[in-house]
């Protein structure tokens, strides 16, 4: 269960932090608590898991990496194991997941792909069909991006 | 973006240090100085380059639930459809996607009752009546990391 102070840090740590010298001190004195505490929270919440990253979120677009290709794949019941690890090995794979099927949408494993190109996006797709044998898949790039942004909880 | 810029985004995504002074270590491994590190920061987030720098949280380990959905929209409502998704704080993503299912965004609510709400707003609201409802049943990796190679 999360405490009253738990969350006043989330609420705090999920914002931007201070780019000064001693931006925890500064985080810790708005909470009231002390640095210590501050950062010794950040670091359990970080191994049970609550955090999952902590440090800069880059605008991907900016830093160069244009194409932003979500793959979905029809992969056999019986392979997602074999086939999800091989996916996860490949580093520009940003994430990976499972995702239910019905009639109108038969791939059932979903894997974002950032890139500096097209071109390394699909060299890339290519490389992953070719390993795992699965030729059922389907590139979908985003082509406008309406929104994106860092959620925000406990806000009410 | 010169190296030194290279090596500090590289080095704030994947270990952004939890010392009293963040900004000392860094400089400390790039034999630079504190300020500098402080300067590039401050430039790099100017330049749209950083979104923003703290912690990345797990909805689910919050209590919360995320969930990603894809519309089917014709063409020239796409706009519309898309503002009125994206007007809903829930919406973290929203994207237009080469497929029949055209509008592709996640939702994230404390609680499913007010993501069925949700989706049933976009039905009323819109007439968008094709929404694929896509939760993750296996999640096998998450790591939005960009290796900025020199």
């Amino acid at each position: 269960m999360l405490s009253s102070l738990d969350i006043s840090i989330i609420r705090k740590v999920q914002e931007d932090i201070p780019i000064v010298p001693e931006p925890y001190k500064k985080i810790a004195e708005e909470l009231g608590i002390s640095q210590e505490d501050l950062l010794n929270k950040i670091i359990e919440f970080s191994n049970k898991g609550i955090i999952r990253r902590f440090g800069a979120i880059l605008n991907h677009k900016n830093v160069g990496f244009n194409a932003n290709a979500m793959v979905v794949w029809k992969v056999p019941e019986e392979s997602i194991k074999e086939i999800t690890d091989i996916m996860i090995g490949f580093r520009e794979i940003s994430h990976c997941y499972r995702r239910p099927v019905c009639d109108d949408w038969p791939y059932n494993i979903f894997t974002m792909i950032h890139g500096q190109t097209k071109n390394i996006c699909e060299d890339i797709v290519q490389k992953i069909s070719e390993l795992s044998n699965i030729k059922d898949y389907n590139i979908l790039y985003s082509i406008y991006e309406f929104k994106k942004s860092s959620m925000k909880y406990f806000q009410d | 973006m010169d190296r030194e810029s290279k090596e500090i985004l590289n080095l704030i995504q994947t270990e952004f240090p939890l010392d009293a002074r963040p900004f000392l270590k860094i400089a400390n491994k790039l034999n630079i100085t504190e300020q500098k590190v402080i300067n590039t920061i401050n430039e790099l987030k100017k330049q749209g380059y950083i979104r923003r720098i703290g912690g990345i949280f797990n909805s689910s380990k919050l209590g919360y639930t995320s969930l990603l959905c894809a519309a089917r929209v014709p063409e020239d409502r796409i706009y519309e459809v898309a503002e009125f998704i994206s007007s809903y704080k829930g919406v973290t993503h929203n994207y237009q996607r080469n497929n029949k299912y055209n509008i592709w965004f996640t939702v994230t609510e404390e609680s499913e009752e007010k993501i069925k709400r949700f989706l049933q707003d976009i039905k009323v609201n819109t007439g968008i009546e094709d929404i694929l409802e896509l939760p993750a049943i296996d999640v096998f990796k998450i790591n939005a990391v960009f290796a900025m190679k020199e």
